[in-house]
């Protein structure tokens, strides 16, 4: 697994690069990069669904990310109570580690899963549903209500766009028809 | 062991840059960090040491395939990231046209 | 003089938008259809659907991409999806449950081989196809009127 070490250690560096970065435009790419390396890793972990889903919605966040900052620069403001917010988050990443290091002891060990109803889902898919791909399988059959909501997701989250991107102070009922979306 | 912690680790980075930050698209950076870093772990817990991907091939019996069921979860939350990534950048934008600044201090002393 | 600007991106982007996008939603097209028997799916589909419009728009400029396909098509086709969705999810009652598999298994390893999940692979491709597009069209309309405000 020498290989997911290069890739975690990527995409750490990328990540700080992302949050300390003083140009708003590197920063959304060097997250796009977290997001390649975080492909690339589900494909080491034997995960082809995901890698390729990533990599798409990925350059779609690129794009519209881009859109959003760009010829939008500001100087970084640093002023104020600076070690108090240091010290409160430090605070709170300090308690959230060692919570995390009770839940470690829970995990099962990195190789070695618990696939209590994996097992069955890799035992009877195939002759219950006929599909091959057995993560469409169980997302289009077994769970076909989370696809429900996770499409509905996606339509609720444009209908809100163009709630939130419509303009106020509208006149007559003709012009609202007019731009509508 | 190692993979775990560096996953959490991820996570931190993307927790500071929520809490520390003033710049709106750092916080909306520092989410979707965040969202991978769970997205990672989760398909990190359901592999399997030398396993193979869960697509039945013709005419083989593949045998030890990963857990399927990470992965199918981990579908729905990328899509549902990608819902609320949109949402938040759209939130940014507007704010950015009415108040002039992404800063969030800023944004708190102009009120209104 | 001043010469007058064209809407959208260099001649080079454009001719190579052009080539590329029937072949690119044909690729997008193939990956809704085999979503059972490969990897990929109706959301990855559909997202390459979506990325054809975009390029298109990021190569012409607005106009002429909304030429190709409405704001107004955008919001129909994302309704339409979600109706067929929900259609087929209540067909299944004729076979007992909601979202039950009504149709026969037919072949294994080929198209025919898993009733009715490529169906629902085409309605949720539809959705994100007509959401995503939608909400990059409003992104870009409303850019375009924060700059002419300027």
């Amino acid at each position: 697994m020498n290989e997911l070490y290069i890739l975690f250690g990527l995409m750490i560096i990328g990540a700080i690069a992302a949050i300390e970065m003083e140009d708003l435009l590197s920063s959304v790419i060097s997250v796009s990069a977290v997001g390649l390396g975080l492909s690339m890793a589900f494909l080491v972990l034997k995960a082809p669904d995901m890698a390729f889903t990533q990599l798409i919605v990925e350059i779609l966040c690129l794009i519209i990310l881009i859109r959003a900052t760009i010829k939008k620069d500001l100087p970084f403001s640093t002023s104020g109570r600076w070690i108090l917010n240091t010290t409160i988050t430090i605070f709170f990443i300090v308690v959230f580690l060692g919570a995390v290091s009770l839940a470690l002891m829970e995990l099962p060990e990195f190789g070695h899963p618990l696939m209590k109803v994996g097992e069955i889902y890799l035992r009877d898919g195939f002759a219950q549903t006929g599909a091959t791909n057995l993560v469409a399988a169980i997302l289009q059959d077994y769970r076909a209500y989370d696809r429900l909501g996770e499409v509905a997701v996606l339509f609720v989250s444009f209908i809100g766009v163009l709630a939130i991107l419509r303009r106020e102070g509208r006149v007559s009922a003709a012009e609202s028809k007019k731009d509508l979306i | 062991m190692i993979l775990y912690m560096s996953c959490f680790v991820l996570f931190c980075i993307g927790l500071y840059g929520v809490m520390r930050k003033r710049n709106i698209i750092k916080i909306i950076t520092g989410i979707i960090i965040c969202e991978y870093a769970a997205n990672l772990l989760f398909i990190l817990i359901g592999y399997r040491m030398g396993g193979r991907a869960p697509i039945l091939a013709h005419g083989t019996v593949i045998e030890n395939m990963v857990d399927p069921l990470p992965q199918a979860v981990v579908l729905t939350t990328i899509v549902i990231g990608l819902a609320t990534t949109i949402v938040l950048v759209t939130l940014a934008i507007r704010l950015y046209e009415k108040y002039g600044t992404f800063d969030i201090t800023k944004i708190e002393e102009l009120k209104g | 003089m001043k010469k007058i600007k064209e809407p959208g991106m260099s001649v080079i982007v454009k001719t190579v938008a052009r080539l590329v996008a029937r072949v690119m939603l044909l690729f997008g097209f193939y990956v809704v259809l085999h979503g059972q028997v490969t990897h990929g799916g109706g959301f990855a589909g559909g997202v390459v659907m979506a990325l054809v419009f975009i390029l298109i728009m990021l190569a012409y400029g607005k106009e002429g991409a909304l030429r190709t396909f409405s704001r107004t098509g955008a919001l129909t086709t994302a309704g339409i999806g979600l109706i067929l969705l929900v259609a087929i999810a209540f067909t299944g009652y004729w076979r007992g449950h909601f979202f039950a598999n009504f149709l026969g298994q037919g072949w294994p390893f080929e198209f025919w081989s898993a009733g009715v999940i490529p169906f629902l692979n085409i309605a949720i491709g539809l959705v994100v196809l007509g959401s995503l597009y939608g909400i990059f069209a409003a992104l870009t309309h409303f850019h375009s009127e924060e700059e002419e405000k300027q």
